[in-house]
């Protein structure tokens, strides 16, 4: 079915894109316009995150879709992963992040580090949505300092035990499996931070709803206690090794987002056009003044590049070049971008733009923790600066 | 059960569209064209019936230029075994034309079913899905909103004005298809990666004379802006006699 959102593309970047990442786009597109908008804002204002979507998501293949046939995956290349992003998140953030955790951070850990067994045990049941998944690495004291986390994983003679606390999980409540990030050795060792898959109904292991958001409200977002949780060998991901495992995940999950922010930036822009068109003050549309002209004028140019960096950055990534650097940038970007296109488009709607009626709104609450999460926009900051100088500014 | 879906590629309806400067086309730069909204119902049918069936093929055929290759594929992305594009460098005006060259292609496909959509949102013209069942000999029910399929025969609703008609018939036959007999699916991201894998013949088709030309293409006019006669029962008096003497429809 033919999407009635048209998008943006003032660049004929279209024309970049094969006819299959197309028609991907378009069937994202087309599933959003009539199973998520119509009852997002809704799911937004209850604070609750839409699960009644979760089986037409996998039914679609939205799940780990850059991951092989082989484990019940699509296998789509990184391209049409990201366009996947941008539509889920043209939508909301709240679905993208579902999306992105379960794929990037939970499918695709599995997938790089854990063994055949895991591997084919918990993939084609992530794909298929009868298994949903949460990533546990920030802690209350560590969220930018990742390497400083204090959960611990004490060796047994027949497995692991658990202690320790996470915060701001996605998914958190509604998760089966949680990846937890844990240190093996000593505190002052991030060398020694490990992954486990452990089942969110082992004893010990407790999740909590974080109350009192005012941003991704239409999403789950929790703090996780592991109490003594008692785990088997195999709980393990035997090929995570050190910090650079989970920031591994993470760079998965930021190049997701760098689309993502694209889409909800399109979505503010459309909304902004047709209401400044239409919007009559002083026996005008308000689009026929100079002030809005300039608005939209900034927001079309900025999507326009960020779609540019997106695109270029998913065939890097395709081509096996990317680096995580070149994901910061992107990352750093777009968010910031959409934030101020959501910023803009709210403003320019006046005192409609307050309402849960129109998105501008919602993407601009949503947006500010996208800002910071995965990430903060100040850390990418440094990633490049570091990039750029040689010298680390962190500590 | 084997079924054949034909299907046609045209101007997405969200598209603003411009005539071209021969003043009988359209002007196809920057226009993006989708799959005929009433053939997908057709696509879905043949699908569902090959499911409960458990076992045929669906073959879609489209006659249309090479980018009607796009067209087909997304037939295929929703689960058609494989398609076949009538290649043309134009189409044809008359639909007498298209349903010729279709009927040739498909009297010997042994098919069970010939489905179409009830009309194409391009021409409105409802002509090619009853032109080829005729040529064909065919019995041929137009607009089914419903249809049950058993023991070598079918029984098809169509809404008609104020109430709904029975029609029962044997099979083969062509179907034209409307809105309410099912719901598309979306085509999954997999089965648009294996539609590139699936089969797709190209046959280049001469199109006979036909008896139709267009000779001119225009946009509706545009509608004048509107005018407020007043406010409150003191206007009442004026709008009607604007409407007796200007608009003259009282």
């Amino acid at each position: 079915m033919a999407p009635t959102f048209n998008g943006v593309d003032f660049y004929n970047t279209d024309g970049l894109l094969s006819e299959e990442e197309r028609a991907i786009r378009d069937t994202v597109r087309s599933w959003v316009d009539d199973h998520v908008i119509p009852i997002i804002g809704e799911h937004y204002l209850q604070g609750t995150f839409p699960k009644q979507l979760i089986p037409a998501m996998a039914e679609l293949g939205l799940f780990g879709a850059n991951l092989p046939e082989a484990y019940g995956c699509a296998g789509l290349n990184n391209v049409a992963y990201g366009l996947i992003m941008q539509e889920l998140e043209r939508g909301d953030s709240g679905v993208r992040s579902f999306a992105s955790v379960q794929g990037a951070l939970v499918m695709y850990p599995i997938h790089e580090f854990g063994s055949e067994e895991q591997k084919q045990h918990w993939l084609p049941r992530m794909a298929s949505g009868r298994v949903i998944g949460c990533f546990a690495l920030t802690e209350p004291d560590y969220g930018s300092n990742p390497g400083g986390l204090i959960t611990v994983a004490k060796e047994t003679k027949d497995g692991w035990v658990l202690n320790g606390a996470k915060m701001w999980i996605t998914n958190g409540s509604t998760a089966h499996v949680a990846v937890v990030w844990a240190k093996t050795g000593a505190l002052d060792d991030p060398g020694s931070i490990r992954g486990f898959l452990v089942p969110t109904d082992t004893p010990g292991f407790s999740a909590k709803n974080q109350a009192g958001k005012l941003s991704l409200r239409a999403s789950d977002t929790s703090e996780i206690v592991l109490q003594d949780v008692r785990l088997p060998r195999d709980a393990l991901l035997p090929k995570s090794a050190g910090l650079k495992a989970p920031l591994a995940c993470l760079t998965a999950a930021r190049y997701g987002i760098a689309w993502g922010a694209v889409g909800a930036a399109m979505a503010c822009y459309v909304e902004a056009v047709g209401y400044a068109k239409t919007r009559v003050m002083f026996g005008k549309p308000i689009g026929g003044f100079q002030l809005q002209q300039a608005r939209l004028a900034e927001m079309l140019t900025e999507i326009t590049k960020g779609q540019l960096l997106c695109l270029q950055l998913g065939r890097l990534k395709d081509q096996g070049k990317m680096t995580p650097q070149q994901v910061s940038l992107a990352k750093r970007n777009n968010v910031a971008m959409a934030t101020d296109v959501a910023r803009e488009t709210r403003r320019l709607l006046g005192a409609n733009g307050i309402l849960a009626e129109y998105q501008a709104m919602r993407h601009l609450a949503n947006l500010e923790s996208v800002y910071t999460y995965e990430g903060t926009h100040d850390v990418h900051t440094l990633i490049l600066g570091q990039e750029i100088t040689g010298m680390n500014a962190f500590n | 059960m084997r079924i054949a879906v034909c299907i046609k590629r045209l101007p997405d309806s969200e598209t603003r569209v411009k005539i071209a400067p021969d003043g009988k086309s359209l002007d196809e730069t920057g226009v993006k064209f989708v799959l005929n909204p009433y053939d997908e119902f057709a696509v879905e049918e043949a699908l569902r019936r090959r499911e409960q069936a458990g076992a045929g093929e669906v073959v879609v055929f489209s006659l249309g230029p090479a980018a009607a290759q796009e067209t087909i594929r997304s037939a295929l992305a929703m689960g058609a075994d494989r398609g076949v594009l009538l290649q043309v460098d134009r189409m044809p005006a008359d639909g007498l034309v298209v349903a010729r060259a279709l009927a040739a292609e498909l009297k010997d496909g042994a098919f069970d079913l010939i489905l179409f959509g009830k009309l194409a949102i391009d021409d409105y013209n409802h002509q090619v899905g009853p032109m080829v069942a005729e040529l064909l000999g065919l019995p041929c029910v137009t607009s089914v909103s419903r249809l049950e399929i058993a023991d070598g025969k079918g029984v098809a609703e169509r809404e008609i004005e104020g109430g709904i008609e029975v029609c029962e018939f044997p099979l083969p036959a062509v179907l034209t298809v409307d809105k309410g007999l099912n719901e598309p699916r979306y085509p999954a991201l997999k089965g648009i990666m294996a539609a590139k894998k699936k089969p797709m013949e190209i046959k280049p088709t001469p199109l006979g004379v036909g008896d139709v030309e267009i000779v001119a293409l225009t946009l509706p006019p545009e509608r004048k802006e509107g005018k407020i006669v007043g406010e409150g029962p003191a206007a009442v008096l004026e709008l009607v006699r604007l409407l007796r003497e200007e608009a003259k429809i009282l």
